[in-house]
């Protein structure tokens, strides 16, 4: 399930030093749980994506494990301090060892 | 052989309790949540879990789980086949231990978000959602 797949990522322009402020993701993707069975019967695979991490100039922010009880394209809300100007770091990585990235530039004010 | 009337009762009673038995293996989120207590006890207050009350499609229900001062939030849906949700862990740089996210349900059942504090300790909130349509294809 390496096709197809498009992460989106919602963050502010800029934030003043020390603010903190609210990040969005969604990355398009099947997430398919392995609980589901095709027409003739026979259980379709399980392939999620399993790890989503976002790191700030090198520093974790939040490292979130995921099971197959995460919906379709998965979404997540979180909170992250901007000490300095820096570069927002997203990496998903799926069951087939495939890995997506995405990164956003955030300005201090 | 001669297959009588108690015979008959007997293979159905014992037909009815195999039918039960793949619930009860199911039944293994309190193993989810004893790997990620290592068996500690487990409070109540200090983090908040927001979910709806009924979720109409159990495909994909919003939750949101809050625990200020946190290390680490486990959610839990005790009522699906794999329990485990989500591990979230928080970095030097979290603004807030907040997350929120969508999740499947297989069915009406309890949500729980258990979060690890610095000192050790766990505490726990759970919310009951009524789910009219389940998410896990079954």
């Amino acid at each position: 399930m390496a096709k197809g797949v498009k992460p989106r990522v919602k963050v502010p322009k800029s934030a003043a030093a020390g603010d903190v402020i609210t990040i969005k993701t969604l990355i398009s993707h099947k997430m398919e749980s392995g609980q589901r069975k095709d027409s003739d019967g026979n259980k379709i695979p399980r392939s999620i994506i399993n790890r989503f991490t976002c790191d700030f100039n090198g520093q974790n922010v939040v490292d979130v494990t995921m099971e197959p009880a995460i919906s379709t394209n998965p979404f997540f809300e979180f909170k992250a301090t901007v000490p300095e100007a820096g570069e927002f770091k997203f990496t998903w990585y799926d069951d087939d060892g495939d890995v997506y990235e995405a990164s956003k530039k955030i300005a201090v004010s | 052989m001669k297959f009588t009337r108690r015979d008959a009762l007997a293979l159905g009673l014992g037909a009815t309790a195999a039918s039960f038995l793949p619930l009860r293996a199911m039944a293994s989120a309190d193993e989810v949540i004893s790997a990620f207590t290592g068996g500690a006890e487990v409070g109540t207050g200090g983090v908040t879990l927001t979910a709806p009350e009924i979720a109409e499609n159990g495909n994909t229900v919003p939750v949101a789980a809050d625990a200020p001062g946190a290390e680490a939030i486990l959610i839990v849906a005790t009522g699906n086949p794999t329990p485990a949700v989500a591990t979230v862990n928080f970095g030097p740089l979290a603004g807030a231990q907040s997350i929120a996210t969508r999740i499947r349900l297989a069915g009406t059942q309890d949500v729980l978000a258990i979060a690890r504090m610095p000192d050790g300790s766990f505490v726990q909130a759970s919310q009951n959602v009524k789910v009219t349509i389940g998410g896990c294809g079954g």
